[in-house]
Order: C-alpha cells, then structure tokens, then sequence
C-alpha cells in the first residue's frame, strides 16, 4: 500500500503554502484533498537508548535464579506490580498493568539477534538499521519503508521524529524522515526571510544535480515546517500531559494523529538506560516519565476512538546481564522484551514464554525471537508494506497483529 | 560551461583542501592550477608533528604503574606497560582513565581541528580525514586513539602498504575489531573480515573460508597497555592455511602482503579516493586509470592524488560542486574564510555532532556514509543556519542525541566525583563565542569596486554557479548601511545558501 499522498494545501492560516510549485501538485493525482480517512494506521515507536534492563521490567518474580542472581537489585513479588502468578511489571509502569487488564498491552520476551553485539552504538545500528549481526547497513528500516512506500512523496513528513537529530531509523536511500522536537521552534527557524526566498526559487529541474537535491529537501523542509506546526495547533489534546520531555512528545503526537496528518510514523526517544550505577532510582525516574506519558496518551487516543489505529512499541539495544555488578547496576546483556500497545491487538498479554532462566549463555539470557521478524509483521500487517523487500530477507511474521 | 583559472583553482582548494583562506584568495586569479597543486603538495612535504594531548594526570597513573611494574620485574628502562598490568588498576583508576580518555578525545579532536584549519600541510590533513573515515575507529583510550591519528597523518601521503600495516596492528584497532579475542583454538573473525570488506578488498572479492583462514593468521596479533604492538606467539596458530588458494603457514603479516598483492585492493581504494575527491558517482574509466597506476606506482598514495588533481577530468564541470560537504569540512570551510577566534574551541565538536559527524566517533566500522546522507530536512536547516550562528554568537539551541558510548552510563558515578574535574558543559545553550574579525576579512576586498563586491564574494565562496535567482536572493539578504556591513551580511548570505552545501 502506498501511502496517501495527502494534501496540505488546504492550510490557510500559513503562508507556506504558497511555496508550493505547481509541480507538487501533479503528485496529488487526483487524490481528493483533505483528511486521511480513519483507520488510517500509524506505528509509534519509542526506543529506550542505552540498553534497559529487562529482567527488571518485566519480572520473573518467582524464579530462583532471578532472586538469586539479584540479591539487592532484584524485585520482590510484594514490591512489583503482578500481571500473572509468576510475572510482575516494575513498579512505575502502573498504567501499563492496567492496559495489560484491558486488552491494550501484548508483551513479547526474550527478543534479539544471533551473536548478540554488547557495543552500545553497534547494536543499536542493527536494530535501527535492521541488519544481522554481520552485516553493516547505512539505512534505516524505516527509512527504507519510506523509500518504497513515499516514492514522490511530497514531503518528509510520513516519518516523524520527535527530536532535534534525525535517527538512522528514519534514513532511507531517497526518502527520509522529519527531525522536530519543537515545531514551533523548527517553523520559525526554517521560515525566515532568506530559506524562504530561497525555498521560493525551487529549481524546476529533475532532482540529479545534489544542488537540485539541496533545494527540493529545503522546500520540503520549509513546507513541512509549517504543515507540522499548524496541525500540532490545529486539534490541541484537551488531555493534561505530563510537562516532561516524552509527555510533551506525546502531545504533540496526540495532536498530529487526530488531524490526520500524513504521517504513518512517530519515533522518540528515552534515556539513558545504560543503567552500570544505582540501577533502580535511573530506571524508576524514567519508567515514570514513559508511563505517565503513555497512560495519558493512551486514554486520549481512546476517548477520541483512534486507538485502534495506533501501534505504540518499545524496543532497546540489548538487556542487561542477568547478575547484577557490584555497584548496584547491571552491564550489557543481550536479548530483551518488547511491549506493543493498541487497540488493534489480535493476541494480547505475554505472547511467548519469558526468556529462560536456566538456560543461561556465559549468564545472558538467549533470544527466542528475532526482532527482524517483529520488523516484518509490523511492515507487512500494520504498514501493509513488502516486509521481505525492505528487510532484504524472508522473516517468519508473528500474529499478534 | 566554461571553467575559468580560479573556479579551476576554487575547486581544487575546495577538494585537495579544506577550502580557500584569505592567503589563497589573492592567488585564486594569478596561478595555473598545475602551479598551485605544486605548492599544495609542496606544504605537506613535512612529517607532521604528533599530537600528544594525553593528560598529566593519566600519564601519571600509567607512569606509576609502569615504574612499580618495572621495579617489580626489574626490567630496567622503557620496557613497555604491558597487559597484566591493566588488571593491576584499581577499579577507581580505571574507571578514571576512561572518564578522563573521553575528555582528552575531545582535546584531541579540537587540536586536529586546528590543523585542518590552520595548518599549511593541507592536502595531508585532508588525506588524513579521509583516512580517518576509512579505517573508522570507535574506541574511548586517548593513547591508541592518539597513535593511531598519528599513524594516519604520518603515512596519510606515504605508501598505503605501510599505512595498512600500522593501522592493522595498532592498538586502536586491534582493540576495536576484538583481535585480542582472536585465539589459537578459539578464532574470532570480526578483524580479518573487516580487513577485508573495509580496508582492502571490498564486498565480493573474498570467500567465507578465506575470512576463516585469515583469522587464524592473525592470532596473536595484540598490543600492550602502552598501545605497542605485541606478538604473542603463544595464542598464535602455526597450523597450516589456505588463503586465497594458496597454502601455508601464514602470519598476520603475510595476509597484508596478499591483500596488497591483489588488484583488487588497488581497485577498491581508489575508488573510494575518487568518490572522496572527485564525484560521488565513479566513473569507471577514470577509476580503472587510476586503480591501474595506483597499482603498478605500488601504492604511492602521493602519486595516486598527483594523478586526480592534474588530469584534466578533475576540472571538467561535472565534478565541480558536486560533492556534498561533511560537516567538519562546512565548519573547518568556515573558519578559513573568515578570521575568527573561538573561545571555547570544543564547541566545534558539539556543532559537528549536531550535523551528524563527531571525530573518533564513526557511526560504525564502515565510517560515515557522506553524501545525501548528510542531509535530511532538519540537518540542512541547521547547516544552513550555522553561518548566522557564529556571526550572531548565539546560543545552539538544539540537543544532540545522546551516546552511550560516550557517556558510558556516567550519570550518578558519584565515587569517581573526586577524581574527575568539573566538566564542561559544552550542551545546548552554549554559546559559539566566536569572535570573527569582520574588518581583517573585508580589507582584502578593499580593490574591489561596490558594485561588484557581491560577484567577488560570491566568486569564493561558491564553487556551484549560482543562479540569476539565488543572486537576486542574496542581494535582498544584505545590510548596505556601510561597505563593511554589506561585505559581512554578503557573506554571511552566501553561507546560508544551499549552494555554500557543496564543494
């Protein structure tokens, strides 16, 4: 499916959309302007940078070996919040046991890649990049999406990255992602006077030349600017969110998904996890920012019946070995769980087992999933897009969705 | 098009340097490319001097141990540190050293910045970046990151035999692609593999068994705590291997010797120094001649560049303005062009990071990609922003994404508190403080008429021809108030353009 190029010509309130070349508007072929229709599905993703641990987020609460392994940093069953009779949350993710309640959470364990890399940059460039272990890749699997999905796509923002710096995820070999954190910041800082007379001067030219290619990315550039800062205005959430980092992401999240932008996918960040020292107070501060943002986010899609097309996932670079160190905090393991949260769960709760205990590697867990198949089920059953194509191999899909 | 004398001398100073500066601005109309190539080879004749930006205070605990280890062996002199005595640090000390090496990185970065800017031995600094990007490097110990710099800059003009050979056995390196892993019985592939895919041969040119074999070869390659290169026989595999199909009990030394043997290295590397140098898309005859004579001249990394700089294709008007500037040659152009003193030079690091591009941080083991890839909407906003930035001394006002890598997880490591000095916040909202001297830059103009003061500047500063529309663009972005006002904003104007992008 490709995605609809949707109009923005309809903002009136701003001046961009003059800057428009007429040329764009042959991309529209016929398209009827306006809104995306909904069930208009969009991905979320939010990575915790610096590889969480796991074992503390999910929890076998009542194994030996956890315990045992965990003498001052392991959670008791009575301290976390239980979801079965073995498996507990951490504490701060009170809203995620609720939504675990209701349908809305689906946890997947022991997820990650053969011959694990402990590099924090290494493994993050696998899994945002989508490569195995062995191979080195310079695009992004959604970047990648958006190569095949957005071809004359009128502007980057299909991709939408709530930060300052564009993540490899959402570099693609045409196409990328848009980077704003603040996009009332990043609308005036691309419309002034001097980028939008040149933004003006659009060269006609197909884009072979890189001068070419310089100036259709600024006019996209300056266009998107003002399409993103006008919507995250246009249907302001009515929800209170949390003044943190990630609660603010989220509303401006809120607010683009019910103007129904034409963005198909969110991406933010959350960190550091790299949890070596005084584990719990990092991992509690920024659990409660995740889940106080979440549950908000959450209520706010549903009030508004949009959360049946939204697909929040969680990913991390590795886990954290299954001993703690002797400084309160854990190193770099390996495999790790996911959660997926949406109304448009077809299985829910944990989907697999948890990674097993007693069959530990040099004391690393082993991953029973691969997260490439996660990839693909999410490109193929969520984006509706060629998963085999974009991750250059065949991945067996899950059915959680 | 035609290509005139100093567009020709433009473009050259723009690949073969890191741009133009005031010195070579009053050349630009009065030498012969030929000539100027001349005397741009002649500036980097020199050896460079070694960057030692090492802190007393870790030489001082590596000192220590290495005179208590002396004393204790009594081994006499410079015998170097070695490797039993890392585990002889105190957790503490360690943990301090690698603090510390994070912050000697950056002093380091900064310092080879300022060679990039203001050294004459341009052509080398600019080999050494590319060098830099091909044997991509990613590990926090300012020893091995320093003699690996090092070894770039001194070889980066030599002998790509030599500059393989040091760079596959530093301690950098061996370091960073787990040779220390790499044992007799228990081989781990990663460095023979990327020796291979990366630095030599190229993707397709070499088999599984061959990565296999390689390996087993380079067992025993290792280094000691002083960063040395060590051999140690006992790890080493002294079985038979096939390599290449050709048999025998070979060593890490022999490996390089067959990689150098084959053509395929010297294909592989001069395309790439072509893709640097001349044109993102290769073209295959010109790679070929190169590849060919790179070859039968036996590697000589000098003659390779004579040969791209002095053809005539080098000058034809596809390859003028057609490369994409990283973000250290945006920056290190800019400080060229205009005179300028920055207080806080590590600022420059957190400018570069912000475009995408932070030295001794490759993104991974295959360097960074260039090209489009520098460019998405919000990388191009803030490059083209940067000017204005400096001229205004404002506050950066966009965050960096965080790095593990380099934070470590160092966030409440309170014990090490004592031992590490109050770091700088070089974060968002630290001002550029850059104090460029406007009238230095204008009174070389000080010949030119007003009314052609714009097409001067725009003469050096862009290489890509603008068009009548951007021209109109950048003369409605100017401050006519005085000669000096209009020079700055003319520049400052130009700068910000798409154009200003490529070199």
């Amino acid at each position: 499916m490709h995605i609809q190029r949707r109009s923005f010509l309809q903002i009136s309130t701003l001046a961009t959309g003059s800057l428009l070349i007429p040329k764009l508007l042959k991309a529209f072929d016929g398209q009827p302007l306006g809104t995306v229709p909904a069930g208009n599905k969009v991905l979320i993703i939010v990575q915790f940078s610096g590889g969480n641990d796991g074992l503390n987020t999910v929890i076998p609460v009542t194994h030996d070996v956890y315990q045992k392994l965990r003498p001052t940093i392991g959670f008791k069953a009575d301290k976390a919040l239980k979801i079965t009779d073995d498996v507990a949350l951490h504490p701060a993710l009170t809203g995620l046991q609720k939504m675990y309640g209701n349908g809305d959470l689906a946890i997947l364990n022991g997820v990650g890649y053969d011959k694990p890399d402990r590099s924090h940059f290494r493994s993050m460039d696998i899994w945002q990049t989508g490569s195995s272990s062995s191979e080195v890749w310079q695009t992004g699997w959604l970047g990648r999406y958006l190569d095949h999905a957005c071809n004359n796509c009128p502007m980057p923002t299909q991709g939408l990255e709530l930060d300052d710096t564009l993540s490899l995820t959402l570099k693609g070999k045409t196409q990328k992602g848009l980077a704003v954190k603040d996009p009332k910041k990043l609308y005036t800082q691309s419309q002034q006077k001097l980028f939008k007379q040149l933004a003006a001067q659009h060269h006609e030219e197909e884009h072979e030349k890189p001068v070419d290619y310089l100036y259709k990315t600024l006019a996209q550039s300056v266009s998107s600017a003002g399409y993103i800062y006008e919507k995250t205005n246009a249907k302001a959430s009515s929800m209170s969110y949390p003044a943190t980092e990630l609660g603010k992401g989220f509303k401006n999240i809120s607010s683009l998904v019910l103007s129904d932008v034409n963005t198909k996918v969110y991406y933010i960040s959350l960190g550091s996890f790299d949890t070596h020292v005084g584990q719990q107070a990092t991992q509690q501060r920024l659990f409660k920012e995740f889940n106080d943002a979440v549950e908000v986010f959450v209520n706010d899609m549903k009030a508004n019946n949009r959360f049946q097309d939204v697909l929040l996932m969680t990913f991390s670079e590795f886990g954290r070995r299954v001993g703690q160190n002797a400084s309160g905090g854990t190193d770099h393991g390996t495999a790790n769980n996911m959660f997926f949260m949406s109304g448009g769960l077809k299985e829910k709760g944990l989907l697999n087992p948890m990674a097993d205990l007693g069959k530990l590697t040099e004391g690393d867990l082993e991953h029973s999933v691969d997260f490439k198949q996660v990839y693909s089920t999410i490109l193929s059953k969520w984006l509706g897009a060629d998963a085999d194509e974009i991750l250059g191999k065949k991945l067996q899909p899950l059915s959680f969705i | 098009m035609a290509v005139t004398v100093p567009l020709k001398n433009l473009h050259l100073l723009s690949r073969a340097c890191f741009g133009i500066n005031t010195e070579l601005i009053a050349k630009l109309n009065t030498v012969q490319p030929k000539q100027l190539y001349k005397t741009i080879v002649q500036q980097s004749s020199e050896p460079p001097v070694y960057l030692d930006k090492v802190s007393n205070s870790v030489k001082g605990i590596l000192l220590g141990i290495q005179t208590e280890k002396q004393m204790q062996d009594g081994t006499p002199g410079t015998e170097p540190m070695n490797r039993a005595a890392r585990r002889e640090l105190t957790p503490e000390q360690r943990k301090y050293l690698q603090n510390q090496s994070r912050e000697d990185i950056k002093t380091l970065s900064v310092a080879w910045m300022e060679e990039m800017a203001e050294s004459k031995a341009q052509l080398r600094e600019k080999m050494a970046f590319f060098w830099h990007g091909h044997f991509a490097c990613r590990v926090v110990n300012i020893y091995y990151q320093q003699l690996l710099l090092h070894d770039i800059r001194k070889y980066a003009l030599g002998n790509f035999g030599d500059l393989l050979r040091a760079v596959s056995k530093s301690a950098s390196m061996l370091n960073f692609l787990n040779n220390q892993q790499n044992r007799k019985q228990k081989p781990n592939e990663n460095f023979a593999r990327e020796v291979m895919e990366l630095f030599t041969l190229g993707r397709g040119n070499y088999t599984e068994k061959d990565i296999k074999e390689a390996a087993r070869a380079f067992t025993g390659w290792s280094y000691d705590f002083g960063g040395e290169f060590v051999f140690r026989k006992n790890v080493h595999d002294e079985g038979e291997k096939t390599i290449f199909n050709q048999t025998g009990n070979f060593d890490g030394d022999d490996v390089i010797d067959m990689l150098l043997a084959k053509k395929e290295t010297a294909q592989y590397i001069a395309q790439k120094i072509y893709v640097f140098f001349v044109n993102d898309t290769p073209n295959k005859e010109h790679v070929q001649w190169l590849a060919d004579r790179f070859f039968k001249n036996n590697y000589d990394i000098q003659k390779l560049l004579d040969d791209i700089f002095t053809s005539d294709w080098f000058y034809a008007p596809q390859n003028i303005g057609c490369k994409i500037k990283s973000p250290v040659e945006l920056l290190i152009g800019i400080r060229r062009v205009l005179p300028m003193q920055i207080d806080y030079p590590a600022v420059q690091l957190l400018l570069t990071r912000a475009m995408g591009q932070l030295l001794f941080y490759p993104p991974n083991v295959a360097g960074w990609p260039g090209g489009k890839a520098w460019i998405d909407s919000t990388s191009l906003i803030f490059r083209m922003r940067l000017p204005q930035l400096i001229k205004d001394d404002d506050a950066i006002d966009i965050s960096v994404k965080s790095d593990d890598d380099v934070q470590m997880g160092k966030i409440t490591a309170t014990e090490t508190q004592t031992f590490v000095r109050k770091k700088q916040a070089y974060g968002r909202g630290q001002q550029i403080s850059a104090n460029v001297n406007w009238e230095e830059y204008a009174e070389q103009f000080n010949g030119v008429p007003r009314e052609n003061l714009q097409a001067v500047l725009e003469s050096i500063l862009l290489v890509t021809p603008t068009q009548k529309a951007t021209t109109a663009v950048v003369a409605a972005n100017t401050d006519a108030s005085s000669r000096l006002t209009f020079i700055q904003s003319t520049t400052i104007a130009c700068m910000s353009t798409p154009e200003y992008q490529l070199c």
